[in-house]
């Protein structure tokens, strides 16, 4: 079959930088074509030169079989050619249906005509198989929801091809599931899908053809048919992947360090009880939403909780952050962007912001010392910079946690929350991720795992406790670790039909 | 974002100075080159010496200013505040009524306790109020200013005692080693200032709070002391202030101070600082109220413009200031 968009020997510089050289691919009506590699593989920028944000430095791009350049993503979204971004941009104090129509809204004698747009938001989102209110403004959607208005903005305009960017990276399984459902939707009306991806068994499940990239170059183009995660994970990374999850470490001890009772975080937890032990590696399974990153946040003082907590034997109550990196518990927070690091400040000033005491001498702050940190940072966590001047915000997902973690280890902790430590992160840097944390537990310190992959809480977690509405669901042992048993506590749902959404993709 | 790395054979280019840091500097030597073209006495040691004394009262305020900026916050208060401090200090002088040095210590010791009491009452409305600084410091703003006309009836309020307006005068108007006391005082400011903001845990603080509230609370900095002591220096430079100004003319006014905010504003701006926060750059706010200044000075030297639009001018600085900001934050 005819491609409707090709794009042929297309390279991109930035500078003297070059991100793509001679990347081909073209896109067939009615498939879904994957494209993966690791962060900073130019999967990324391939997309933005695709959907027209930027021009290629060399090469070119075929529609319908003739050659064309955009002027712009206006243009591109003109020609049929749409972008659902990864991040969520939509402004959030607009309706559903104003945000849909944001900048093309419908006019009747010159005024905005609310009823109409109400009537077909109502009527796209029907397709897209969701109830949602059109006049409920966006702040108060689930983000789920907020990635559905998103895609069903996208699909307003008339579309030959739909581009999702890591669409799923906020979803939840159950939630991806239904997108899913719409993409094959789309399929079956011969619209050619572009999915970017870091999960593999999500591709596995959804894609016809796969692309993979490596370090800006084309590495293969193949069917879906007998190409495994396993087999797409050492094209992507160039070595073999079958050991993704180090051995767990066998320092998990009966030894209490902290007990959390009754955990109250008004509108998000409710009598949530755990205890973690010196050593283990303790997962916080739970969909989206569960409540788990509110426990933890009330926990280290971040936000108003009330609850009994006993570390050591002791009791303590943090009021803020300080007080519990006092007490040696660091919490990393799952929102690096936004929470975790200082995008516009550089590496250094980042590195050594929590624990500038440890470089301060008198009242002032030994730059010589933070120099040397941030070389040893670089050097233990492997974070990949082009120069050591950039900021924070012009790192790859993978490298900002890297550095995000190697800015909480400067405190010394021994207890280390980390919530979802792999979002957003290529699969060659989750290896590091996975086998950092278990070489903090192999240490003796006490580590808890806030995921939403269920692969990870099975890989990486000697128990893993699943929430569910704020309430603690259960706990599950090591012995007894497998999907089945997390997504029916996190979910409720009978057990058979948790294994059938489980098998679908996670 | 997520493009990286792959070097094709070409050197790393080196050519990477920021222009942000810079261009206060540039603008400084475009100004001078261009008033020594309009009036011969322009470049003249006795003019500019005169330009630099005349705008230490803003570089100070401004210096306070730009830990406020940089941290997140505004403060409109200023001028208002320098008005109320001058008239209580002069207020306090007359009553103590003394000539000698014992009296103008505890007239200037009052001066600075109630500027940093000020500062200390807009840092804690806005940190524990949780108001946006704007209002705060607009509604302070309003107080300040009626205080001052309300202390002075309407009038004047003048240093009384003849001894102690003559002991106080050289603060102003004196030299040491052929340097303004004024500006040495400013340089004073301006030299501990940069030390604070650049090399101590507090500065690094109020940076980060600037960048981002959020990251720097879950890095267990503490933002509400961090946030109140920004003001209190404010509060603080407005006292060193009005120090070095109410010799100038001994009096306090109810237009005493009056568009100073805009003025300490502006030069903070031009100097650099990101009206969002998350950058200070103490050197170029300096630069800054002496290019401030010195536009003023060309204005007076020059026929093109009645100086009484100084103020006309100074406001499309402000705007002019953003506009390059924004382009060069642009070019990045």
């Amino acid at each position: 079959m005819d491609s409707v968009l090709r794009a042929e020997n297309i390279s991109k510089s930035f500078g003297p930088i070059e991100v793509l050289s001679g990347i081909s691919l073209d896109l067939k009506p009615g498939e879904v074509h994957a494209v993966i590699g690791e962060n900073g593989a130019g999967k990324s920028t391939l997309m933005r030169i695709l959907s027209g944000h930027i021009a290629p430095t060399k090469g070119s791009l075929h529609l319908n079989g003739q050659p064309i350049t955009f002027s712009g993503p206006v243009d591109a979204e003109a020609h049929g050619i749409v972008l659902v971004h990864q991040e969520i941009l939509l402004a959030p104090d607009l309706t559903v249906a104003q945000n849909l129509f944001l900048g093309r809204e419908i006019r009747r004698f010159g005024f905005v005509d609310d009823k109409a747009m109400r009537e077909r938001t109502r009527g796209i989102l029907r397709e897209l198989g969701t109830s949602i209110d059109p006049d409920r403004e966006v702040s108060r959607l689930s983000i789920a929801d907020r990635q559905l208005v998103q895609i069903a903005r996208a699909l307003l305009v008339p579309h030959k091809v739909v581009a999702f960017d890591e669409p799923t990276a906020v979803l939840t399984p159950i939630e991806a599931e239904s997108l899913f459902e719409i993409i094959r939707k789309l399929r079956s009306q011969g619209v050619a899908v572009l999915y970017i991806s870091h999960r593999l068994n999500e591709v596995k499940a959804v894609a016809d053809r796969v692309t993979v990239l490596r370090d800006g170059r084309h590495i293969a183009t193949r069917d879906i048919e007998g190409l495994e995660p396993l087999e797409m994970a050492r094209l992507m990374v160039g070595r073999d992947m079958s050991k993704l999850y180090p051995e767990k470490p066998e320092t998990a001890s009966d030894q209490t360090v902290l007990a959390v009772r009754d955990m109250a975080v008004p509108g998000f937890v409710e009598n949530a009880s755990f205890t973690l032990r010196r050593g283990e590696i303790l997962g916080f399974g739970g969909l989206i939403g569960a409540g788990r990153t509110e426990l933890f946040e009330a926990l280290v003082g971040l936000r108003p909780g009330h609850s009994t907590i006993t570390l050591d034997g002791r009791q303590v109550h943090f009021r803020n952050a300080r007080d519990a990196m006092a007490a040696g518990i660091v919490y990393l927070s799952e929102d690096r962007k936004g929470k975790g690091l200082l995008l516009q400040q550089n590496l250094r000033i980042n590195l050594s912001l929590a624990a500038l005491d440890k470089f301060s001498r008198g009242s002032f702050i030994d730059g010589a010392a933070e120099e040397t940190a941030l070389d040893q940072a670089i050097k233990d966590f492997d974070i990949r910079t082009r120069r050591r001047d950039l900021l924070a915000g012009q790192l790859s997902g993978g490298n900002q946690q890297k550095l995000l973690l190697a800015k909480m280890m400067l405190l010394e902790p021994r207890i280390v929350i980390i919530d979802e430590p792999t979002r957003g992160v290529d699969i060659g840097t989750k290896e590091q991720i996975y086998r950092f944390i278990a070489s903090l537990a192999a240490e003796g310190k006490a580590v808890v795992v806030i995921s939403s992959e269920m692969q990870e809480l099975i890989g990486l977690c000697h128990r893993v406790v699943v929430m569910r509405n704020g309430r603690v669901a259960g706990e599950v042992a090591q012995a007894d670790l497998s999907e089945d048993s997390i997504v029916y506590l996190a979910t409720g749902v009978h057990e058979e039909r948790a294994a059938e959404i489980a098998a679908g993709h996670a | 974002m997520t493009e990286t790395v792959l070097r094709t054979g070409t050197e790393k280019r080196r050519f990477n100075v920021d222009m942000r840091a810079l261009s206060p500097f540039i603008a400084l030597i475009v100004l001078i080159i261009a008033g020594a073209l309009i009036n011969p006495d322009f470049l003249t040691a006795s003019n500019l010496l005169n330009v630099v004394t005349r705008s230490a009262f803003i570089a100070i305020i401004a210096v306070g200013a730009t830990f406020v900026i940089a941290g997140g916050g505004l403060d409109l208060s200023v001028g208002s505040m320098a008005a109320l401090t001058a008239g209580v200090m002069i207020l306090t002088l007359n009553n103590l009524g003394g000539g000698d040095v014992g009296t103008l210590a505890l007239g200037m010791l009052a001066a600075i306790a109630l500027s940093a009491a000020c500062g200390l009452a807009n840092g804690l409305i806005v940190t524990f109020g949780r108001i946006e600084p704007f209002i705060v410091t607009l509604g302070t703003m309003g107080i300040f200013r009626s205080l001052v006309i309300w202390l002075a009836a309407g009038g004047t309020i003048t240093m009384r005692n003849f001894d102690l307006r003559e002991l106080y005068r050289p603060v102003y108007f004196d030299s040491i080693l052929g340097v303004p006391i004024p500006i040495i005082a400013f340089m004073v400011v301006a030299a501990i200032g940069a030390l604070i903001l650049y090399r101590t845990s507090f500065g690094r603080h109020v940076v980060a709070l600037g960048s981002n509230e959020d990251v720097a609370r879950y890095s267990g900095v503490p933002i509400w002391r961090v946030r109140t002591l920004t003001y209190i220096i404010q509060g603080i430079c407005v006292g060193i202030a009005v120090l070095v100004y109410v010799p100038r003319l001994g009096s306090a006014t109810p237009t005493t101070g009056l568009l100073w905010e805009l003025q300490a504003i502006t030069a903070v701006v031009i100097g650099g600082t990101a009206l969002k926060g998350g950058i200070g750059r103490v050197w170029g706010t300096v630069v800054g109220a002496v290019i401030l200044e010195l536009v003023a000075n060309i204005m007076v030297l020059s026929n093109f413009v009645s100086e009484f639009l100084v103020g006309a001018v100074q406001g499309a600085i402000i705007i002019i200031a953003m506009l390059v900001q924004r382009s060069v934050h642009r070019g990045r």
